[in-house]
């Protein structure tokens, strides 16, 4: 293996750990679904803090690697179509990714205060863990990953 | 016609096989935090080993199956008529990927049966077996990606 076999290795590592991350909290979402039970969300937010880890390794993994790529493998430049469409990707789905996940860790540390204090229902945590703005952001974000993904592999124009 | 077309190219195997992979990874991820994790409230116990059997059940295996038939049709595709030795990367697949399924149903069985009679060491063994698995697979991804 040569170097840039390593960067493909560590950035296809990176993108493993983002669309990981990702289904963390679609799997977290589809079983929190309108709970208003503080403890079961409380419950949770151990394998929330690993999606939350997974997906900053992943987001800045997948950049730095992916740009890295770009500028190291000859068949490639970075101001190719479909390496910027994939750059603007990515910006957006971490920035509503990032809106999404702190309204989720908002209501979830909430309902971890509320856990400890003994209060066993919220309707903070309800109405955040259902159709909420959180889960406009989250779905937005994942449909951009999914688009980023299908650009990755088909690379239009290249 | 558009999807007609992207059905005929190559890509859509690999698609079908990485996105299964991907997801196969975060769903395993998700079930090992569970099982292994120290509870944060009172009846956390059942309540974890319940959420990681749902989700080696409803999320894991349909990604592994998902991840699978993705790559056997990669393979019958950029393989399927050569008669020389495999490369390493795909020996290191198949293995990773057939040792996982037996994995994968061991954690899944040992999951639902934590699960079901409230059985604590049987649930952390669910999650260690995963574990393994899941290291497995992270291999799998350097291997396929680096073509070692």
């Amino acid at each position: 293996m040569d170097l840039n076999d390593w960067i493909l290795s560590l950035h296809v590592l990176s993108a493993f750990a983002l669309v990981g991350a990702m289904v963390i909290f679609w799997i977290m979402i589809v079983s929190l679904w309108g709970t208003d039970s503080t403890s079961r969300v409380a419950s949770l937010m151990r394998v929330s803090q690993i999606g939350t880890m997974l997906v900053s390794v992943g987001s800045l993994g997948t950049i730095i690697f992916g740009v890295w790529l770009a500028i190291s493998v000859d068949a490639f430049e970075i101001w190719d179509g479909w390496v910027i469409a994939a750059i603007v990707l990515w910006a957006l789905a971490v920035e509503l990714g990032r809106r999404g996940g702190k309204l989720y860790g908002d209501a979830g540390t909430e309902a971890e205060r509320l856990a400890a204090a003994g209060t066993e229902t919220s309707p903070v945590v309800a109405e955040t863990f259902g159709a909420s703005r959180a889960l406009q952001f989250h779905a937005a974000s994942s449909v951009l990953i999914v688009l980023l993904l299908i650009d990755m592999i088909w690379k239009p124009g290249a | 016609m558009i999807g007609v077309l992207a059905f005929s190219r190559p890509e859509f195997p690999l698609f079908l096989h990485v996105f299964g992979a991907m997801i196969l990874v975060g769903a395993a991820t998700t079930a090992v935090v569970a099982q292994l994790a120290p509870g944060v409230v009172t009846g956390d116990g059942d309540r974890m080993r319940r959420f990681s059997f749902r989700t080696l059940l409803f999320a894991a295996l349909p990604a592994y199956i998902v991840m699978r038939v993705g790559a056997e049709w990669m393979y019958s595709k950029e393989f399927g008529d050569s008669t020389a030795d495999d490369p390493t990367w795909i020996g290191i697949g198949y293995m990773t990927a057939d040792i996982g399924a037996l994995l994968l149903l061991i954690a899944l069985i040992t999951a639902g049966i934590a699960s079901r009679k409230a059985k604590y060491r049987l649930g952390k063994a669910s999650g260690v077996v995963a574990a393994i698995a899941l290291v497995g697979w992270i291999v799998a991804v350097w291997a396929m990606s680096g073509k070692p």
